[in-house]
């Protein structure tokens, strides 16, 4: 691990100011640790923001929807009795990641940006990845990408977003918070990470210093019938190979009022599907209807080599995430 | 550094660089929380940090300052009954090296208290982030439903 300086910032102010002046945000360190040990990762300064714990990570649901603070840690989310009941699929998706360790540490707001787990980002040893070293090229083209991305992705750079809770927040229209030297702003969670055309190794939208405060999640009759699909190499304590976050509203008669879908493990960044919502909307949710949107899903799949059953893998996740949806008693 | 580690208050001198792992083994000379991966993919560092299971090796020491950290040495009294769970591991063979076993224990009291053992299965689940080369999973699964049995919820 390269030398840094350590700090710790008491409100988000001093942590913001701190984090202007270049470094990084420690808050539960998985991640962090991990790639600085790795030195993939090289702050000079990390500031340490677990004191905003504070006043960053309540958990309120209320008929103004569902916000949670940054600082909440996965573990605490996830077991909350009214996420679980109206927002299952924030529940799930916290629930079916990592282990139960890393779930009592990690916060919400480091979860959304964990980093890929892409073999070439996290080795030094290979020279070419456009993530690490800009402009060197990407390693996995034609290595060993089994487990990259079909969507999103381009010749710069065909790694996986590995998160699983970022799918849960784009699918249900959440919102951003975070803290700047301009003071406070608000964006769509969609808009958060940048797709590969900016560049590889600019994954965020945040700007120097900006740290995520909270998340936002509108109500909406969706919420309560969704859930989250996790289809992984070994049961637990496993990244997605493929994953579906889906929500449904449904008419008496099961016709689709209102549908959210977002893919995990299979796209460059969080990714909702909204070709496959598009497929459903006023449309009796059965098996024909669920295929025909998981098969929307994944129009502009590009695979390469070891990943060529991906989309197929992702389709069946996806019909099958709807039409256990579909059979939820809400 | 100072960190509260089994109730005590332990003053030593580090680079700010180092793991509550290495600061608990290298310093303090608690070298029951081992090191298997060193990157918190096999749960063998396990210690409880405020009474809830963390990670050592992904814990900077620095920044466990002010916080409770127990370890395997801290679980029972160095002279009386072991913990309930510790009797447990012994009673169901839940161990061959012995290696990931401080770590297996760690997790497995949390385990309990997270109301995680109710079935093999879910047992299984919450104990997913604890290694075990040996492969002794079923009789870890066996303590930690036994030891759960005798816990009152």
């Amino acid at each position: 691990m390269r030398p840094f300086a350590y700090r710790r910032a008491d409100d988000a102010a001093e942590a913001v100011r701190a984090g202007a002046a270049g470094g990084a945000f420690l808050a539960g360190g998985t991640t962090l640790v991990d790639l600085m040990k790795l030195e993939v990762a090289r702050p000079p300064r990390l500031i340490d923001i677990n004191p905003l714990a504070r006043d960053h990570a309540a958990i309120k649901a209320g008929p103004e929807g569902l916000q949670l603070g940054a600082l909440a840690r996965m573990a605490d989310v996830a077991a909350d009795p009214a996420v679980r009941r109206d927002y299952p699929v924030i529940a799930q998706s916290l629930d079916l990641a990592a282990s139960g360790q890393i779930r009592n540490m990690a916060s919400l707001g480091g979860n959304v940006l964990q980093a890929s787990r892409c073999p070439y980002f996290r080795d030094i040893s290979w020279g070419a990845c456009n993530k690490r070293v800009p402009g060197s090229g990407c390693s996995a083209l034609a290595g060993v990408n089994r487990g990259h991305a079909v969507l999103g992705v381009s010749q710069a750079c065909i790694s996986a977003y590995p998160g699983d809770f970022a799918q849960a927040l784009i699918a249900l229209d959440a919102t951003v918070t975070v803290a700047g030297l301009a003071g406070p702003r608000r964006l769509p969670f969609e808009d958060l990470h940048r797709p590969v055309s900016d560049g590889p190794h600019l994954e965020t939208r945040l700007r120097p210093g900006e740290l995520i405060l909270g998340f936002a999640i509108p109500p909406g009759p969706w919420t309560r019938r969704s859930l989250y699909l996790k289809v992984r190499d070994r049961q637990s304590f496993e990244f997605a190979r493929a994953a579906a976050a889906v929500a449904v509203d449904l008419d008496s008669a099961g016709v689709v009022r209102e549908v959210r879908i977002a893919i995990g493990g299979l796209a460059y960044r969080p990714w909702r599907a909204r070709g496959a919502e598009a497929v459903l909307r006023g449309r009796l949710l059965d098996e024909a209807a669920a295929r025909a949107a998981a098969t929307a899903a994944f129009a502009g799949a590009v695979t390469h080599g070891g990943n060529d059953f991906a989309p197929e893998l992702g389709r069946r996740a996806v019909a099958r995430a709807l039409m256990s949806a579909r059979g939820l008693e809400v | 550094m100072t960190l509260e580690v089994n109730g005590a208050q332990r003053r030593f001198t580090a680079d700010v660089r180092t793991t509550l792992l290495d600061a608990l083994r290298e310093r303090l000379n608690l070298t029951g929380a081992k090191k298997g991966c060193d990157h918190g993919q096999c749960g063998a560092c396990t210690v409880h940090i405020d009474g809830r299971r963390a990670l050592a090796c992904l814990t900077l020491a620095v920044a466990a300052q002010g916080r409770r950290i127990t370890t395997i040495e801290g679980l029972s009294p160095p002279v009386g009954p072991l913990h309930p769970m510790q009797a447990a591991f012994i009673d169901a063979d839940a161990f061959q090296c012995g290696y990931c076993t401080p770590g297996q224990i760690m997790s497995a009291v949390s385990c309990v208290e997270e109301g995680g053992a109710a079935s093999r299965e879910e047992i299984a689940e919450y104990m997913s982030g604890n290694l075990c080369r040996c492969g002794a999973y079923p009789h870890i699964v066996e303590a930690v439903e036994a030891a759960a049995a005798r816990t009152p919820s």
